[in-house]
């Protein structure tokens, strides 16, 4: 398709009419030139730009190029992920996954958040979108989101995770697999103890219902005790608006706690003296434990880690290799991450990337250098409260052969072969 | 039950430390938040009504009910109009999961159910009314909820087919498995739990 972009001519916006069509631009010479447009006008026929079905300009093709010695893409409205990058969540029918082997740093790309929800994605209007607090309150009110950003705002760095954040059973698995269904970010909204102060939570209030405005229109039921401490309505990922996978207009904040507690898309809060029963806390986010008991109201994320680099299915080389990966626990700060390099004989402390957050993801390093012969390379973290990750076996252990899906953290180990290749050590393939 | 709620109670309020992050916050500012009690008048009055018209859920002790009855032979036809597509006939199986428990012993794995895993009978009511069915959330009627609570529960043997399922009865009903849900033990530390 040939366009014929005038910067004159104000036609800028051709760019939005195409859905990942391969453009040529080619265009006239504008009358008065500035560097911008100077830029522009040197663009004839050599670039091909790209546009995503969202109208971001993108790069594309002519990889036989010197890029010294043609003009590059202009600046755009939305900044672009390397056409040379293939870094995307790994969606099933209820859940998308991060591709945590992917990440350098601490804070996951607002779009490769995980996602995990019932039923879909809302497409929410925030003019139409109100959050109601109510019940054992003294003065019931309705907050818009412009009235929830006039309040005093937090920003807080910390993981979310999905309690059912535990995948197994064969070798070929990647980090994005096993454990794919945490993220981290900066959250920013207010606190929710300010709005129970400006309705006047009741004392006999010791539950709070919250309710989302899917078509799941998911509850949970929250000890109060949570909202006074730390709970967020979060407005905020990022820097930007929370995105829509994520709960536009907002949602409820908890730091440490599992993921479904963290009401999206939140447009109703009840306190209450009991909790709610909800299903999403009965039916499910339960969990088998020994003697035919079940848990339930299993807030807290256990701490946990897991080497991303060398994971499957890279490879590595003999020599110098920095063992990579993420730590955290929702208990509070990690303490320190040991590695170990020989089959979990013996355990060395990882180096820790500062600044270490309460209940947020830390990276951790390690420098191994891989004499050729097969092993096995695991992690493990210690939190500030003392609990160390266990093994898959110690969890049985303590909670039965009939143990639940959920907050299921072990040591992770991948196997190194001759060959360099990386493989999981599944936990059917354990002693 | 209320015992597991009060001790469940004590430990949130005995276990809580202050965790809220003092980095990043100017030492000057940090008193000012801590000493946080203004209140700002943002936000506005809500009545009644607009509360009434999202608030649908149900607790177990029968509050949110809805005036009505229902009776498992009238919910068994609605549940074929509009249930079984996804939930298999009688409930036991489909894209949707499996919603009453079979005594077949050829499923290795016993599929959690509203018979053998649900504690209280007012979430099949709440959670029927606020999501399903998956494809026309929010479109059943009051009565048809509890036509379809009382034809789930009967369908997984906790009521006989003539039952009135009601405000008064359905918080009385008594799910079998009720006694195995306990509080979270885990607390951290060196224990694993
Ligand atoms: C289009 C498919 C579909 C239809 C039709 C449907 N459901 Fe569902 N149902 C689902 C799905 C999918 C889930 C699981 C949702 C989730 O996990 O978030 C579910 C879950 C449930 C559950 C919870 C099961 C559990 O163990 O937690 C109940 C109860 C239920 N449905 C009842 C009904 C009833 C009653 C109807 C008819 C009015 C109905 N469903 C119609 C797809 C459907």
């Amino acid at each position: 398709m040939k366009l014929n972009n005038s910067y004159c001519g104000q036609n800028e916006s051709i760019f939005m009419q195409e859905q990942d069509k391969i453009i040529e631009i080619s265009q006239t010479f504008p009358m008065t030139v500035s560097r911008r447009k100077l830029l522009g006008g040197m663009v004839t026929t050599a670039v091909a730009i790209t546009q995503s079905a969202n109208g971001q300009t993108i790069q594309k093709g002519l990889t036989d190029e010197d890029p010294t010695k043609v003009t590059g893409t202009l600046a755009g409205e939305i900044g672009t992920r390397s056409p040379f990058v293939k870094s995307v969540k790994k969606p099933s029918d209820i859940s998308s996954r991060s591709p945590l082997q992917d990440f350098y740093g601490f804070i996951t790309p607002s779009d490769l958040h995980f996602e995990r929800h019932h039923g879909g994605v809302p497409l929410i209007d925030p003019q139409k979108h109100e959050l109601i607090i109510h019940g054992l309150v003294e003065k019931p009110l309705k907050f818009s989101l412009a009235d929830l950003k006039r309040f005093p705002s937090v920003s807080r760095i910390a993981f979310l995770e999905c309690s059912g954040n535990f995948r197994t059973g064969k070798e070929t698995m990647t980090p994005q697999e096993i454990a794919g269904l945490t993220s981290q970010s900066e959250w920013t909204g207010v606190k929710l103890a300010t709005l129970f102060r400006e309705v006047g939570v009741k004392p006999s209030a010791k539950w709070f219902l919250a309710e989302g405005g899917d078509s799941a229109v998911m509850t949970r039921s929250i000890p109060v005790a949570k909202g006074w401490e730390d709970a967020i309505i979060a407005y905020g990922q990022n820097g930007e608006p929370v995105r829509p996978e994520q709960g536009f207009p907002f949602r409820l904040f908890l730091p440490g706690w599992e993921g479904n507690t963290s009401v999206k898309w939140l447009r109703r809060i009840e306190l209450s003296d009991e909790p709610f029963m909800t299903r999403e806390e009965t039916s499910k986010y339960t969990e088998a434990i020994k003697d035919g008991k079940i848990r339930m109201f299993s807030f807290d994320i256990d701490a946990r880690s897991i080497i991303t680099f060398p994971s499957f299915p890279q490879s590595i080389e003999k020599g110098w290799i920095e063992i990579k990966g993420l730590a955290w626990s929702g208990r509070g700060k990690v303490l320190k991450v040991e590695v170990s390099t020989n089959a979990g004989k013996t355990w060395q402390v990882a180096n820790i990337q500062e600044p270490v957050l309460d209940k947020a993801h830390v990276r951790f390093r390690y420098l191994w250098k891989w004499n050729g012969e097969e092993t096995e390379i695991m992690s493990r973290v210690t939190d500030e409260t003392g609990y160390t990750q266990p093994t898959f076996q110690q969890l049985v252990e303590a909670r039965g052969s009939e143990m639940g899906g959920y907050h299921l953290n072990p040591i992770t180990a991948w196997q190194i072969k001759k060959d360099g290749r990386v493989l999981l050590k599944p936990e059917n393939l354990r002693a | 039950m209320k015992a597991l709620y009060l001790y469940f109670g004590l430990l949130i309020n005995t276990c809580f430390i202050y965790f809220f992050p003092t980095w990043g916050k100017p030492i000057s500012q940090a008193k000012q938040i801590h000493a946080d009690t203004t209140l700002y008048g943002f936000g506005r009055a809500v009545t009644q009504a607009e509360i009434d018209k999202i608030d649908i859920d149900v607790s177990p002790s029968g509050k949110g009910l809805p005036q009505g009855k229902g009776i498992a032979t009238e919910g068994k036809k609605i549940f074929e109009a509009k249930c079984v597509a996804c939930h298999g006939i009688g409930g036991t199986g489909g894209v949707g999961g499996v919603l009453v428990t079979t005594n077949d012993t050829k499923i290795k794995k016993k599929e959690k159910t509203i018979g053998n895993y649900w504690p209280f009978a007012t979430t099949v009511f709440d959670y029927v009314r606020r999501a399903m069915p998956f494809n026309q959330p929010g479109s059943l009627s009051n009565q048809e909820v509890y036509h379809l609570t009382a034809y789930l529960l009967h369908a997984n043997g906790i009521i006989d087919e003539k039952k009135i399922i009601d405000a008064q009865t359905l918080p009385k009903i008594e799910m079998p498995n009720h006694k195995a849900f306990v509080p979270d033990d885990r607390t951290g530390g060196s224990i694993i739990r």
